[in-house]
């Protein structure tokens, strides 16, 4: 029964918790189990809390039994981002600056997410500051996919996503500033959202770079995403940037898969060289499907997407490093070498010093450069007319096409260790990712195949304009129905047992 | 453009407050040199009449009522703090002797 109960989606198990057949508590047990039994190979999680996972569980049992009535995702088990704030529970952010803290607040996700009696069982695994395409860049080591473990499973998401395509939950919430969400489920063939600029609060969600970072739903099904979207999503008066307008209907769009129709739009300017065969393969068959579904395919050219990766690493670094100058020793987190003689600049210092990795001091320096007096105009300034460039070319794109599809990776997983230390490898995992985080649209990664030479998974992407998340799923859906019926099962279901 | 120096680094680390250690000025300088040169592209666009956008949605100035909610106690709001005394955050000494 606990093996059955893990390869549930979301949606199966809401409802048998609801109507009786099995309570919260067996579900949540057989998941700590699952974790137990093989996250010390993986690294999905820095942090279990079972206790919590339990009392929740034991909460939502109870109410049941008092005849309340469950919301759609009562007693489900999620893998939370290590970025997300959690009252008393440790968030870390990957990163050693924060071992051991403890916050004092929730973030407004995870408060939605218990106030929806979703079951908390732990912090996943990142890339440290969500800075990373790998999770090799977590202070606490890095995370393996479970497709091949010697592979990485994607980043800075790489913990939420791996805790899904493990088994480890049937529900997670990750991040996306760059890809963060959609890169990591493309290498480990789950599905990951990310919603509208401004459709999730970003209040308890550690900053990285705030006009483009994005909290959004990750899952193994397209209804079970959706599900999970519709309790995170909408307005927050304590997110300044948040929109004050109706979530967009993403649960009846994928109960209602449907691409007749449809104006798809392809991107000629993503492909040529860098772009796997098999990826190109299983992106070109699903353009095909598409098509043979009953939606319209059109070539497209957005010509500032070129400049899009360059102008990405200008302005997140900006902006994080305005950010990340709160972990100052001061108020919380680590402090290193105040012996009562140093100043509390040198403290600051010798803390950034010891706390920070590597990825983290390159984008800080980085973002120190360029918006500094000579080179302002120059880099940032430039990189911000990108941006507007960016939109411009969506908009345009948007008045012929209802949807852009694309590879989401130009790869599959790579080996961990690979690309480690060469940064500008490493920046390529998100060259098509990074136009829709720069433009503010909704975007989705779910699994098309696997590449033929390796075996691996094949994320295929949709961006839709903001505020048409609904889209994503409708198209998701479609494509979801038609793959499993093709391969008779999902796709999940060829990945070597752990 | 210009590349980036190793006394360049240096000066960069010391705006962003972080003590790199020799070693690591030599490598960052590398990397950065190269990322730099990767990502000066976007001056390509330098000359354009477009007007820049720092953020993905047309909003300014967003306000709410000024009332009383409830917030953290002193102390949860104190309760990270690597020091305090008497309901502050204590810090190493900000100013010199003289």
């Amino acid at each position: 029964m606990a093996e059955n109960l893990i390869r549930l989606t979301a949606a199966e198990t809401a409802a048998l918790i609801a109507s009786g057949e099995v309570t919260a508590v067996e579900v949540t047990e057989a998941h700590l189990a699952r974790i137990e039994a093989v996250d010390e190979k993986v690294n999905a999680f820095l942090h279990v809390d079972r206790e919590g996972a339990l009392a929740q569980a034991r909460a939502v049992d109870e109410k049941r039994a008092r005849g309340e009535q469950l919301g759609p995702l009562a007693g489900v088990p999620l893998a939370l981002k290590d970025i997300f704030t959690t009252e008393g529970v440790p968030t870390t952010v990957g990163s050693k600056i924060l071992e051991g803290w403890l916050p004092p607040y929730d973030a407004t996700v995870t408060k939605r997410l218990k106030a929806a009696d979703v079951v908390i069982l732990g912090k996943t695994n990142m890339d440290e500051f969500a800075m990373g395409s790998s999770t090799e860049n977590s202070a606490f080591g890095p995370t393996g996919n479970p497709w091949d473990l010697t592979r990485i499973p994607g980043g800075s998401g790489g913990g939420s996503a791996a805790a899904l395509a493990a088994y480890e939950a049937p529900l997670a919430i990750g991040t996306d500033t760059g890809g963060s969400i959609r890169q990591p489920a493309a290498v480990t063939g789950t599905v990951g959202v990310k919603p509208t600029y401004g459709g999730v609060s970003r209040y308890g969600m550690v900053a990285f770079s705030s006009s483009l970072d994005q909290g959004g739903p990750c899952a193994r099904t397209v209804l079970d995403a959706a599900l999970l979207h519709e309790v995170i999503a909408g307005h927050d008066p304590l997110d300044s940037t948040s929109i004050d307008r109706p979530v967009p209907p993403v649960v009846e769009a994928a109960r209602n898969g449907d691409v007749k129709g449809l104006r798809v739009g392809v991107v000629k300017e993503f492909a040529g060289e860098g772009y796997q065969a098999g990826v190109m393969q299983r992106f070109n068959e699903s353009v095909d499907l598409l098509r043979s579904l009953g939606a319209e395919v059109t070539e497209i050219s957005c010509p500032s997407f070129d400049l899009a990766l360059a102008a990405y690493y200008l302005i997140a670094p900006s902006e994080c490093s305005s950010n990340l100058a709160r972990f100052d020793a001061m108020r919380y987190g680590l402090r290193v070498g105040d012996d009562g003689t140093r100043s509390a600049e040198d403290v600051t210092a010798l803390t950034r010093e010891a706390g920070f990795g590597p990825e983290v001091k390159r984008r800080i320096m980085l973002g120190t450069y360029a918006l500094s007096s000579g080179y302002y105009d120059a880099y940032y300034g430039s990189a911000q007319k990108v941006r507007t460039l960016i939109s411009k070319d969506f908009e345009k794109a948007f008045e012929q096409v209802d949807v852009i599809v694309s590879p989401t990776t130009p790869t599959t997983a790579f080996p961990i260790g690979e690309r480690a230390d060469d940064p500008l490898a490493m920046y390529l995992a998100d060259l098509c990712t990074i136009p829709a985080n720069l433009a503010g649209n909704a975007a989705m990664s779910l699994p098309c195949g696997l590449a033929p030479e390796d075996g691996l998974p094949v994320g295929l992407q949709i961006i839709a304009p903001a505020m048409a998340d609904d889209r994503l799923y409708r198209v998701g859906a479609a494509v979801e129905a038609a793959y499993t019926a093709r391969w008779g099962h999902p796709l999940l279901e060829e990945a070597p047992s752990l | 453009m210009p590349g980036i120096t190793r006394e360049e680094v240096a000066h960069l680390a010391r705006l962003s407050r972080l003590e790199l250690k020799a070693e690591e000025l030599d490598h960052f300088a590398e990397q950065l040199d190269v990322i730099i040169g990767a990502v000066a592209r976007v001056s390509d666009v330098a000359d354009e009449d477009v007007p820049p956008t720092s953020h993905p949605l047309p909003l300014t100035n967003v306000m709410r009522q000024d009332e009383v909610r409830p917030s953290l106690t002193p102390e949860q709001a104190l309760s990270g703090a690597p020091a305090q005394e008497q309901q502050r955050f204590k810090v190493p000494q900000i100013l010199g002797e003289d």
